[in-house]
């Protein structure tokens, strides 16, 4: 008998749980997209990722890119993942990490080959890969399996007055229980990132937190042009009636609740590596960015409060949407998994709406697909700190 | 009743229209969630769905409140029931 936090996951040869079952066609570079496409065509059920960087990178940029990657084939809703990459050593690197996991991946490089024969050879892995992940069976899990991540998108007021919360609700009720969650979005802290700071653990992670926003506050210094409005806040934000971005910042945080503190500060694409507990991880605001960064890390399910209406998937780690603007789950009600509206009309509490989430999580782990899923929203974007070499 | 804004906090100077029929002279019941108590306010703008209403005549330069912090700085005179957004609130970040 299921208990009420409990769901049937894929416990992998690591001992981490997923929700899905995917085997990734992982192309290294841009390259090598067109061959992964051709093998992802040929093998059904497998799903390539194509992207557009892998070449020429280098130092900080190249470090986040081969953790971004090696993460996403090492994420528990892989089931297996097949690379192809233009030469054999970046390739072998990508495979090697992979491997860590001791789940199965195999690599194939295109040099000396050609894009048919690659084409052919890694077919033939990616067939045996998926007929063996078609034979896994779902196993009851607990909350102190599941990696969730929280970003939202597209927001507007009703995210901070109820989408948002809902989200922070959920966090309240599952940290206590062991679960592992991430938030990030450095930039959309700003204007709260005392508040944020205040919310830290410890003062040591409270200070780690101040360097990473300093450090994107320099960033955006060194490059505006403006104040960033239409930018952050985005125009969708401003349609909505966000109209600074320390407006902004205040609904955001509220996606942490209002008493989880969080345990430690990530790098872009890192692992959390002090158990479970609430992480903060520095990245971008844009939604794909951030959720291709966070399912490198090992999330596994992804909570994402929207206002007006941003559609966002992600190609491994399922996306569930939540909406309190009753005018978005109206006219955009196929992207809305959970209608937290009647918050706004007094008609659900915070409490209620929380426990919702946690019932339509649960339902999505157990093999709901999202909205995102069912539309075939994969957006898989990888984070590039500057130029290439 | 319908509740046509809402207040996050006691101290702040806006609310949030959860309606789309808030025109200029309607008379407005709004619910400010930190104490649970219930306001009016006659608004003077029409003002859409999700988008904020002065609770109290602002002056230029004046900061403006919700969450009970400090979101932007008003940059003209602002009247208690007017539409607050771009035209008359700005950032004070990044500029």
């Amino acid at each position: 008998m299921m208990g009420r936090y409990q769901f049937y996951g894929y416990r992998r040869e690591n001992g981490r749980v997923g929700i899905r079952n995917h085997v990734v066609i992982l192309p290294l570079d841009d390259l090598s997209n067109a061959a992964s496409e051709a093998v992802a065509n040929n093998i059904k059920g497998t799903l390539a990722l194509p992207h557009a960087y892998g070449r020429l990178q280098f130092g900080e940029d190249l470090e986040l890119f081969f953790r971004t990657l090696i993460g996403i084939g090492s994420n528990p809703n892989v089931a297996a993942c097949v690379v192809i990459g233009i030469e054999p050593g970046w390739t072998g690197r990508i495979v090697d990490g992979i491997a860590k996991t001791g789940k199965p991946v195999a690599g194939f490089s295109i040099e000396t080959n050609g894009d048919i024969s690659t084409i052919a050879s890694a077919s033939r892995k990616a067939q045996e890969f998926v007929q063996r992940a078609s034979e896994k069976q779902r196993e009851i899990c607990s909350i102190e399996d599941l990696f969730v991540s929280v970003k939202c998108g597209e927001s507007d007021t009703t995210s901070g007055l109820g989408s948002c919360p809902t989200v922070g609700n959920l966090i309240d009720k599952l940290d206590p229980l062991g679960a592992t969650t991430c938030f990030g979005e450095t930039s959309e802290i700003t204007g709260a990132e005392l508040v944020c700071a205040s919310r830290a653990a410890t003062k040591e992670v409270g200070e780690k937190f101040m360097q990473a926003f300093r450090g994107y506050q320099e960033v955006i210094d060194r490059h505006k042009t403006s104040d960033l409005s239409e930018s952050q806040p985005t125009k969708g934000n401003i349609a909505g009636g966000l109209t600074t971005i320390e407006e902004k910042a205040f609904g955001n945080l509220e996606k942490i609740g209002e008493k989880t503190k969080f345990i430690e500060v990530l790098k872009p694409a890192a692992a959390p590596a002090k158990g479970p507990g609430l992480y903060y991880m520095d990245t971008s605001s844009a939604a794909a960015e951030c959720i291709t960064l966070q399912a490198a890390a090992g999330f596994v399910v992804h909570l994402f409060p929207t206002g007006q209406g941003n559609v966002i998937g992600n190609p491994i780690e399922p996306v569930i949407k939540l909406t309190a603007n009753p005018r978005t789950a109206r006219t955009m009600a196929e992207h809305v998994d959970l209608d937290v509206s009647g918050i706004l009309r007094r008609e659900m509490t915070l409490d209620e709406a929380g426990d919702r989430l946690i019932d339509i999580m649960i339902r999505t782990c157990n093999g709901r697909l999202t909205c995102a899923e069912a539309l075939g929203h994969r957006e898989f974007v990888l984070t590039k700190l500057y130029q290439s070499a | 009743m319908p509740t046509h804004f809402i207040v996050h906090d006691k101290a702040d100077t806006v609310g949030v229209v959860v309606t789309e029929d808030v025109q200029p002279g309607k008379d407005l019941t709004g619910w400010i969630m930190e104490t649970d108590e219930t306001i009016a306010l006659k608004s003077l703008d029409a003002v859409p769905l999700g988008h904020k209403i002065a609770l109290r005549d602002i002056k230029s330069g004046d900061t403006v409140l919700k969450y009970g912090h400090d979101i932007g700085r008003a940059v003209a005179n602002v009247g208690k029931g007017r539409h607050v957004h771009v035209h008359n609130l700005k950032t004070k970040r990044w500029s």
